[in-house]
């Protein structure tokens, strides 16, 4: 009973941390999505690009871990920021589906540039973090630093996200914006100033699930395939719900990981797209969504 | 610019809307059928490469250039028809039937997607017809009885009782019929009041339903026609690189269907070709010009896909009309010589379109 209950309790875990990075990509697209309307199809892809920014400022700058890890984010920002100036804000007021064409675009488009990039290129590469080889032993248990390190993290940046949408004007003006956006406009917020730094977050939070990632999965061009995975945990949320992004992503995530334990083999890579089609069918607006009107 | 005086209602759809058109299309089927005596094979197979594709990418623009549904999920029906046609042929059906079962059966399966994607739009149904797309190719890797898995299957070039379509050339003739065959069933398909439907609802879901339009029969079918042809193309695809396994089915394949419409410009079947010839042609233009490029680029695998994307962000930024689009305004120019005005293609932009409110 007791190795049946660790396998257990080992694969919830490990699940769990999965689940944070799926969580934290479906943070980035709802995000975006509850302010702008737009789905970012890139969001995986940037987080890729984080993880491949974090690698060389480890790497080839030699910086330390954290001050690598502050400086990807800042850079992921002005990048999220330069796409929304460059590439989203000519298309305000296109139809969803040129958008959502124009993100998938960027996603190509940054996997084949990154594959081009000397010193990055099509390998898969690896860098070192403070928690990597090290072991947390509660009883029979074996947790790697590796999986507690994102999970306390990612409660940590949940945290701060929430005081900053709850308690600062600019996270107030945001959520009001995507409430309204004339009426935010009406109130003297700048919808434009809103829309950018909904990108800068959204890429800053990507460069964050990147960098978490890098020790698991380990830095190459395909790492973004994963944002693929973090769109059934945000429709699982309700497109729109923050909490239900990462809530949608643990699901996801535990789910994920029980399918690879006690499922047949390919089980575990279709689970989170049979999840999907199962939440789409029955309760397509999710657990945590608002079923809105359409108003003509 | 040329006036027509209308008697009768026929004239706003008839299949060809001036008898001078009639003309040219004759004159670009002669020219179709001489091609192959002009080029040499490895010409031949680019054309035979764009004719299946074309036929795809027909399908495609029934479901999203003219239905307004966008789908992720194409690889998927491409799979299908593919795999239907190669289990048929190796069990010893004959290719005349295979083709048309392998269209069938898509269908089958694009009715059982378009039911979801009744309750859903816009993105929900990208996503869903992506995860579907997903779970498709993990049932042809896993079901090793019936596809081999990532063995593949090995396949004969398409033959019709005596004939055999197995060279460049003669496969080009079959291609050209079965294209032939697409665009004149699109064709009618869209001034059938089935097609005005469909355009319908593409421009407004709410209008078109309080027009009697229903959403469920129109989109379903939408699926259906759609992953019909995208099925007989997945066939004949089979049947021309005679070897496929999972691996040729990916998302990338998906999207770069949905590239060909949009550059080729959503909304005319012209579109679907012009795209069509400019997807497949982009490497060998990639090919050709290597010698030209920078040392640091010439050697690059991820060239193509790089294009792609760019092409992708290109096209929606300046062209959203896409190839025949900027063929419709250069004709406009010289027809209405000093007059031409920009803004007359200037799209409206609509603020606060969403999905949401």
């Amino acid at each position: 009973m007791v190795p049946f209950l660790n396998e257990l309790l080992q694969t919830l875990l490990s699940g769990i941390a999965t689940g944070c990075i799926y969580g934290l990509v479906a943070l980035g697209f709802v995000l975006i999505y509850k302010a702008t309307e737009v789905v970012n199809f890139a969001q995986g892809e940037l987080m890729m690009l984080g993880a491949f920014f974090a690698f060389s400022f480890i790497t080839f700058l030699k910086l330390p871990y954290w001050t690598s890890f502050l400086f990807t984010v800042l850079l992921m920002g002005c990048l999220g920021m330069l796409l929304e100036r460059v590439v989203l804000r000519p298309l305000i007021g296109e139809p969803v589906f040129a958008i959502v064409m124009v993100t998938i675009g960027v996603g190509i488009f940054c996997r084949s540039a990154v594959s081009m990039i000397p010193g990055w290129g099509t390998d898969t590469l690896g860098f070192r973090t403070p928690f990597g080889e090290k072991f947390f032993r509660p009883g029979e248990l074996v947790i790697s630093w590796e999986h507690l390190a994102i999970i306390i993290l990612t409660t940590t940046l949940i945290f701060c996200l929430y005081c900053f949408f709850r308690f600062t004007r600019l996270g107030v003006a945001m959520r009001a914006t995507s409430q309204n956006q004339l009426a935010a406009a009406y109130m003297g917020i700048s919808v434009r100033r809103v829309f950018s730094l909904t990108w800068i977050i959204s890429a800053a939070v990507a460069a964050f699930a990147g960098i978490l990632l890098a020790p698991i999965t380990f830095v190459h061009m395909n790492m973004g395939f994963i944002g693929l995975k973090a769109f059934p945990a945000a429709v699982l949320g309700g497109f729109g719900s923050i909490p239900g992004a990462i809530i949608g992503g643990l699901i996801i995530g535990i789910t994920e990981n029980f399918a690879g334990v006690y499922l047949p083999i390919g089980w575990k890579d279709v689970a989170a797209y049979i999840i999907l089609i199962l939440v789409l069918m029955i309760r397509p607006e999710g657990l945590f969504g608002i079923q809105e009107k359409k108003k003509v | 610019m040329r006036f027509i005086m209308k008697l009768e209602y026929d004239q706003d759809f008839r299949l060809f809307r001036y008898r001078s058109t009639f003309f040219w299309y004759l004159a670009l089927l002669a020219a179709s059928l001489i091609v192959p005596a002009l080029l040499d094979n490895y010409f031949i197979s680019l054309l035979n490469f764009i004719a299946i594709y074309s036929i795809a990418s027909i399908g495609m623009m029934l479901l999203t250039g003219y239905t307004g549904q966008i789908s992720l999920g194409h690889a998927a029906f491409l799979a299908i028809g593919s795999y239907t046609s190669a289990v048929l042929t190796t069990k010893g059906w004959p290719f005349l039937a295979a083709l048309p079962l392998s269209g069938i059966f898509a269908a089958l399966v694009g009715i059982v997607i378009g039911l979801p994607a009744l309750r859903l739009s816009g993105l929900y149904l990208a996503i869903a017809t992506m995860g579907f797309a997903f779970i498709v190719d993990e049932i042809l890797v896993r079901w090793e009885s019936l596809t081999r898995g990532n063995l593949g299957i090995y396949l004969s070039p398409p033959s019709i009782g005596p004939l055999t379509f197995g060279s460049e050339k003669s496969f080009y003739y079959l291609g050209l019929a079965i294209l032939i065959l697409t665009l004149l069933a699109a064709k009618n398909i869209l001034r059938s009041p089935t097609g005005r439907a469909f355009i319908a609802i593409r421009d407004s879901e709410v209008a078109a339903q309080t027009m009697g339009v229903s959403l469920a029969k129109y989109k379903t079918m939408a699926f259906a026609l759609s992953a019909f042809f995208t099925g007989i193309a997945g066939s004949l695809y089979a049947h021309k690189v005679t070897f496929i396994n999972p691996e040729s089915y990916t998302l990338l394949v998906s999207i770069e269907l949905l590239v060909m419409i949009i550059i080729g410009g959503l909304g005319s079947l012209h579109g679907a070709i012009y795209g069509t010839a400019f997807v497949i042609l982009l490497p060998q233009m990639i090919i050709l010009t290597k010698d030209y490029l920078p040392g640091f680029l010439r050697d690059q695998t991820g060239l193509e896909a790089g294009l792609y994307g760019l092409m992708i962000i290109l096209f929606i930024l300046f062209e959203p009309l896409g190839l025949y689009g900027r063929w419709l305004k250069t004709k406009f120019y010289f027809e209405t010589f000093p007059l031409y005005k920009k803004e007359t293609f200037k799209k409206e932009k609509k603020f606060y379109k969403a999905e949401r409110h």
